[in-house]
């Protein structure tokens, strides 16, 4: 068993096959597509493999220390050329190649004109707690 | 109540019903109400047999469910309110329960899932907080489990290889919540030992004693990881090291060697050591040539370049090493060790960073990461 986080990508990620933004589709292209990843969570609860998942808001920033007393740094909102992750869903399945056939669904989700965006999904093994055995 | 005595009794409880042809799901349930039931008799009213109480008020509870003539039903009830001791089979039901939660149609996931639940006898909440998942996420794994074994014969003779699997599944997992999954694990197979004369529930159960005895020493107290050759030997509990090895030498005994067996003669030997320095590599390398004949396991055969290493010096250990697959899991680990021992360190230092890259789980990753580090700053 092995967890793996699903990372969905606003920017950062290889163009999609079927690259329209969404703000070209049609309402029902988005609600289909919506529908979709919601079908593809409430399958994976059902089979026991879903652990969590979230939408994330594209306006992010940056924060670092900045020494004893002073207000952490921010760098406001992403820069154009940043990476920005859309969302994340972590599922719990048997082998690394249930988890590439999951994701493989999951970037099959409906987009434009009702076809798969076919977009690249990344793909992230959890590093684990030691296993007992390990010496 | 005694908690501890309701669990122990539950699975025996449990392969009684579904032996008699409840479903497995109509019979957890059965067993589940007879339980809240001791629960409200027992204190009471103990019973002279509690496993023949709860078989009995565990099978009406069943036939209560079934039933469908309601009127019938009230009238036995008023009849029976307490239930008799009822003759309970002297065949163990238990095992049976194992090989059906280790059946080969479930996947691994769920067939240990399965086994904590039904012969463990944990909570839903309890299994699901061990493997770091929503409850409602283990709860669904099960009764697929459950379903896909619903249909499942249950008379028939089970694969102890399977049942020995999914315990060793469970003792190797590293999660805990306030579960000790390996100690849980050790208490299943005991139960399996107790019922099976086989060397190889012998055997695991030996390599699994003489693993979790060297557990204190294994992770110091931030919780990065010691390597074996540094453990404080005397946190080592030597009690259980003595019980493995006991129980290993009976099981060698028989002549009839398996893998658990093999593995569990190489950490009999480590755990024989007085110090690293005094293990006996030889026959170490030995085993893992028994062990490469029993499973053809790549894993052995990398274990093994590291024991011949120990045994005949850096260099027979990297010839070894370089006759495998490197993209072995832990390869380049072991090549970077081998590397610094043969004194090149520029290189131990590369193939350590690279290891910690590839490394598995954290503690491994920071414990490569600071061999690499170690090198660099002496560089």
């Amino acid at each position: 068993m092995a967890k793996f986080l699903l990372l969905k990508h606003y920017r950062g990620a290889p163009a999609a096959v079927n690259d329209v933004s969404m703000d070209k589709w049609t309402p029902e292209e988005i609600s289909a597509h919506m529908q979709y990843m919601q079908d593809f969570a409430d399958r994976l609860e059902k089979t026991g493999e879903y652990v969590d998942g979230q939408a994330l808001a594209p306006e992010g920033m940056f924060v670092r220390y900045d020494g004893e007393g002073r207000p952490p740094v921010t760098d406001g909102p992403f820069a154009e050329t940043k990476d920005l992750i859309a969302g994340w869903m972590i599922i719990d399945v048997d082998s690394q190649d249930r988890a590439v056939e999951l994701a493989g669904e999951l970037s099959a989700a409906p987009g434009a004109g009702g076809r798969p965006i076919h977009e690249w999904l990344e793909l992230r093994p959890f590093l684990t707690e030691l296993p007992t055995i390990s010496e | 109540m005694d908690e501890l005595l309701l669990r122990s009794l539950t699975p025996g409880v449990l392969g009684i019903l579904v032996r008699r042809g409840a479903g497995f799901a109509a019979a957890e349930d059965a067993v589940q109400d007879a339980l809240v039931e001791a629960v409200r008799v027992w204190p009471d009213d103990p019973p002279r047999d509690p496993k023949g109480w709860l078989v009995t008020a565990a099978w009406r509870k069943f036939l209560d469910a079934t039933r469908a003539d309601t009127a019938r039903r009230r009238r036995e009830d008023l009849v029976d309110d307490e239930p008799a001791p009822g003759p309970v089979p002297a065949s163990d039901d238990t095992l049976q329960l194992y090989f059906l939660c280790a059946h080969p149609s479930l996947t691994p996931s769920s067939a240990v899932a399965l086994t904590l639940r039904a012969v463990g006898g944990l909570t839903t909440r309890q299994i699901a907080q061990a493997y770091l998942v929503p409850e409602a996420t283990m709860a669904q794994r099960i009764s697929r489990a459950k379903r896909t074994v619903s249909g499942v014969r249950f008379d028939q003779p089970g694969d102890v290889a399977t049942v020995l699997r999914v315990l060793y599944l469970v003792f190797n997992e590293g999660y805990s919540g306030d579960v000790d999954l390996a100690a849980e694990a050790i208490r299943l197979t005991r139960q399996v030992a107790a019922a099976i004369d086989h060397p190889e529930v012998a055997g695991l159960l030996a390599l699994m004693l003489l693993h979790h005895a060297r557990r204190n020493a294994r992770t110091a107290p931030d919780g990065s990881l010691v390597p074996l050759a540094e453990q404080d030997r005397s946190r080592w509990n030597t009690t259980m090291i003595a019980e493995g090895v006991e129980i290993l030498q009976a099981a060698l005994a028989r002549d009839r060697l398996g893998e658990f067996q093999a593995q569990a003669a190489v950490a009999a030997l480590h755990a024989d050591a007085p110090a690293a320095a005094e293990t006996d590599w030889v026959q170490i390398v030995e085993w893992y040539d028994e062990l490469i004949k029993l499973t053809g396991s790549p894993v052995a055969r990398l274990n093994r370049a590291v024991a011949v290493g120990e045994a005949d010096g850096p260099r027979a250990g990297l010839a070894a090493l370089a006759a495998l697959d490197d993209s072995l899991p832990r390869h380049t680990a072991v090549s970077a060790y081998l590397t610094e021992r043969d004194g090149d360190l520029p290189k131990a230092a590369r193939l350590y960073a690279e290891a910690a890259r590839q490394a598995p789980n954290l503690a491994e990753r920071d414990h490569l990461t600071r061999q690499a580090a170690r090198l660099n700053s002496r560089l």
